[in-house]
């Protein structure tokens, strides 16, 4: 058990961890950040996945302790409010069915944009891929993709 | 003491607290719709500022919001935004005003399943009811107010109009009047049904719940938080059934974090509470790991294995089985057939593989009541089940109802509520059981592998004029297990002159039960590629063919054949069936009734080599009118993604244990493997059925029929691997 500290959504947050306590954890259950969701604890559904200095990381399969110096975004602070153009775009397609995966699948839409301001169908595979959704909404999700691209655009790239 | 308190938690209290002032009255659907009774208390909400709540499904706020809630479980099907829409609609309110509220489970509101493509036609009457009674009430406050008949009223976004004077009043300001005037005849309510009657219904509305799915706030059953709760986990027999004969708890309950170790007796019931080890620690991260020093010495009682089936099911095509329809002489029929077409086809058990592994909250309050937070399908059943093993009488348990992270028919079976409330019973503390994705597919109730074994004969004029099917599957006790029986008047009976059924069984000691569209979901998969054989055989255009098939009926027709043709004609028509391709595209169709819903699909593939790439399926569906078109689409694009990931599926068994425990061996479909789904409803004047279920099951055929159009290869087993195929 190790007191860490970790800078989560802009926030330093202290909490005691066992040391191999996956950052998953650490979120749900010593910070109540519930948002951040476990599907199968081996990297391979993508449910929880987080930001990491921007970019895309499961959260089951690395360790909290590991993540000291870093920026994490978790789905609760993309907006809390809602308005960044991906959740805008997710909302106007209606992306979500049963809703477990889209945390994890906003999230790395969101790294892809910031990356790929107008991305192809190849892009979309190659970002989105590790993201299972048990439900199929992959249409929706390269729809909303390409529309919140189109948001992105009209206010001038800034997320 | 909750640290989130859920939606389905604030709305139990005002809903129990109108109890003391309202009165029921029965519908003929046997649920309850809640007339006002005693007009002093309602006029007095009134001016306290207080909402009026006409019925056990809407509250009219003073500020002329409208609370509406949805009564069922919500698992991604779209019915905590569909039933409400209904209700709006009916009601006349700008659905801007509207807020939804999810009800706990409460038997006022009769059936609250998540099953069986169900709850749309069993909702519509008594939703439009709600809707209809409550504006009914309003204009009759107004007519009051203004003096003037009720007929010469009417409502728009939320206020009631006379137009002949220019007046109009917020429905909030009538809602002191309303509540002191009779409640109208049911009978006597003018209900919309037409699809040109509807302003609302329809339309394309985002879900109710994406602000919170899309901002990460608390809402699956997983989500639940409670002041001094501990996270569990269970173990259980790999081998179905198997007892504990020991285990090592007291080494368990000396690691970090743990503060609970113990076994778990439990019953003979497979559905119900199984033994096990429960292991309980102030973080789930921490319970896990100490489940990996767990050393159990297991009873088992049976090594059912996929090897054996096989061996066993090779042994009963032999046999005649037993027949359970026969209708003219097939014999005869093949006998003096033209041409016959002889195949099989086979696929394999599945599982559900919800995304949500199964979990639930129990807290056990000091007053002895019993309150769980349940992801269930089934949360009545939960209820009950927890009720008998546990001892505890049904209205001393409180069940609140949480979004569900995928349903599927898997959480129609409470094994994980039972399993929550006896460990909270032991601990005296909240507890959140969180199964292991290992945890949820070696202990689902899957659906059960089957053979099929088919004969066709062909006549002089090139029409299917014999079928005779022999059905090998799972039983216990001499009846089909669940999820494996096949209805003796499924078609092609009654689409063919001479038919046969014959069906054998396999003792099984595995658990079985419904996966979205038990039984379609797997055999229209045989029934449709096995006509595309045989109208290949006779020479015929596939389209031409089904449509033939769908011409004429002996005795009763197994589906209404002139919309089940409606469907598979727009569906061609969109795929433009019969256009040229290239040498390695192909399309394919399948059409299919099941669940109340007709839907036909034709698919586009493209192959390179063995790889083979789904393009895009064009759908033609009719259910009646849509209700959310949004929801509708979703479920048809759902169905198709998920129809083709599940055939590249299976679940197999050794020792009485299945032999795959996650993505890595049951590897679900990706987006670069999804198709584009473009939906056509045929927007009739039926009444309308659920979509959860009927877009699946002629998925799979569409697709490999298609398959085969590209590259002729034939797909008799499931998973297509077996064929030596990818997607």
């Amino acid at each position: 058990m190790a007191e860490i500290s970790l800078k989560i959504n802009g926030v330093n947050r202290s909490l005691d961890v066992p040391d191999d306590m996956p950052l998953l954890w650490a979120l749900r259950d010593k910070l109540n950040l519930v948002g951040t969701k476990y599907g199968c604890g081996i990297g391979l559904c993508g449910s929880c996945t987080v930001l990491v200095n921007g970019s895309p990381v499961q959260a089951c399969n690395i360790k909290a302790a590991a993540l000291r110096d870093k920026e994490i975004t978790t789905i609760e602070g993309l907006s809390p409010d809602g308005s960044h153009p991906v959740q805008r775009a997710w909302n106007d397609e209606d992306v979500p069915q049963c809703g477990y995966c889209q945390a994890g699948q906003v999230l790395a839409a969101t790294a892809l944009l910031a990356r790929t301001p107008q991305p192809t169908d190849s892009d979309i595979d190659n970002a989105m891929a590790g993201i299972l959704c048990r439900c199929g909404t992959y249409p929706r999700i390269r729809k909303a993709i390409k529309r919140a691209a189109d948001y992105l655009a009209e206010q001038g790239g800034q997320s | 003491m909750t640290r989130h308190a859920s939606d389905s938690r604030q709305n139990t209290g005002s809903l129990m607290d109108r109890r003391t002032f309202l009165q029921t009255s029965l519908l003929a659907s046997g649920a309850l719709l809640i007339g006002v009774g005693h007009a002093k208390a309602a006029s007095g909400a009134e001016q306290a500022g207080e909402a009026w709540a006409p019925n056990l499904y809407l509250r009219i706020e003073a500020d002329n919001r409208v609370t509406i809630i949805s009564k069922n479980p919500e698992a991604g099907q779209g019915v905590k935004t569909a039933f409400p829409m209904v209700v709006a609609e009916c009601l006349d309110v700008d659905w801007r005003q509207v807020r939804v509220e999810q009800a706990p489970l409460d038997d006022r509101y009769g059936r609250q399943v998540v099953g069986g493509s169900r709850g749309t036609p069993d909702g519509w009457d008594d939703l439009r009811i709600a809707g209809t009674a409550a504006r009914q009430l309003l204009i009759a406050a107004a007519a009051v107010h203004w003096g003037v008949q009720p007929a010469e009223c009417s409502t728009e976004n939320g206020s009631v109009i006379h137009a002949a004077s220019g007046r109009s009043a917020a429905y909030a300001a009538l809602r002191g009047t309303a509540a002191t005037l009779p409640v109208p005849e049911v009978a006597s309510l003018e209900l919309k049904s037409r699809p040109e009657e509807f302003r609302l219904l329809g339309r394309f509305v985002p879900g109710v719940d994406n602000p919170k799915i899309l901002t990460g706030q608390p809402l699956f059953g997983c989500d639940t938080r409670l002041e001094g709760m501990l996270y569990a986990v269970f173990e259980k027999c790999p081998a179905y059934g198997g007892k504990v004969r020991s285990a090592n708890v007291e080494q368990i309950r000396s690691l970090p974090g743990v503060t609970h170790a113990f076994v778990v007796e439990g019953t003979d019931n497979l559905a119900g509470l199984m033994p096990g080890v429960a292991i309980v620690a102030t973080s789930w991260w921490e319970a896990n790991a100490a489940r990996r020093q767990l050393k159990v010495d297991w009873a088992t009682s049976h090594a059912d294995s996929s090897a054996e089936y096989e061996r066993q099911a090779a042994g009963l095509r032999e046999q005649a089985g037993e027949t359970l329809r026969a209708d003219g002489d097939v014999e005869k029929a093949l006998g003096s057939a033209a041409k016959i077409v002889e195949a099989s086809y086979y696929y394999p058990f599945v599982s559900h593989a919800n995304l949500e592994p199964q979990n639930c909250t129990a807290l056990f309050h000091e007053s002895g009541k019993l309150e769980l937070w349940a992801p269930s399908q089934n949360p009545r059943g939960g209820r009950q089940l927890i009720a008998e093993t546990l001892g505890i009488p049904e209205d001393r348990i409180d069940v609140n109802l949480v979004r569900i992270g995928g349903g599927f028919g898997r959480r129609l079976v409470n094994d994980f509520m039972v399993e929550a409330a006896w460990i909270a019973r032991e601990v005296r503390r909240p507890v959140q059981l969180q199964w292991t994705r290992e945890d949820d597919m070696r202990h689902d109730f899957y659906r059960p592998a089957a053979w099929h074994h088919f004969r066709a004969g062909i006549d002089g004029d090139g029409r299917m004029n014999a079928f005779d099917h022999h059905f090998i599957s799972f039983g216990r006790g001499g009846q089909p297990v669940s999820g494996a029986g096949l209805s003796p008047d499924h078609y092609p009976a009654g689409l063919v002159p001479n038919f046969r059924l014959r069906q054998s069984l396999i003792e099984t000691q595995l658990p079985t039960g419904p996966w979205r569209s038990p039984g379609h979901s797997a055999y229209c998969w045989a029934y449709q590629s096995f006509f595309d054989e045989v109208a290949l055989a006779a020479g015929r255009d596939q389209l031409e063919f089904r449509l033939d098939l769908l011409s004429r009926s002996f005795g009763e027709p197994p589906l209404d054949l002139a919309r089940t043709s409606g469907t598979l004609r727009v569906a061609a028509e969109r795929a433009g069936w019969g256009r040229k391709l290239s040498a390695n595209r192909g399309l394919g169709m399948a059409f299919h009734f099941d669940h109340g819903g007709f839907v036909s699909h034709v698919a586009e593939v493209v192959a390179k080599g063995n790889a083979v790439h789904v393009e895009k399926v064009w759908s033609g569906i009719d259910i009646g009118p849509v209700i959310n078109l949004s929801g509708a689409r979703n479920q048809v694009e759902g169905c198709v993604v998920d129809a083709l990931s599940t055939a590249q599926l299976e679940i197999t068994f050794a020792d009485g244990a299945a032999q795959q425990g996650n993505f890595d061996q049951y590897g679900l479909l990706r987006i670069n493997q999804a198709p584009e789904v473009e939906c056509h409803f045929i927007q009739s004047d039926h009444r309308p059925s659920g979509l959860g279920e009927p877009p699946f099951a002629p998925a799979t055929p569409a697709i490999a029929n298609a398959i085969f159009a590209a590259t002729g290869v034939r797909i008799r087993e499931l998973p297509f691997r077996r064929a030596g195929l990818s997607v």
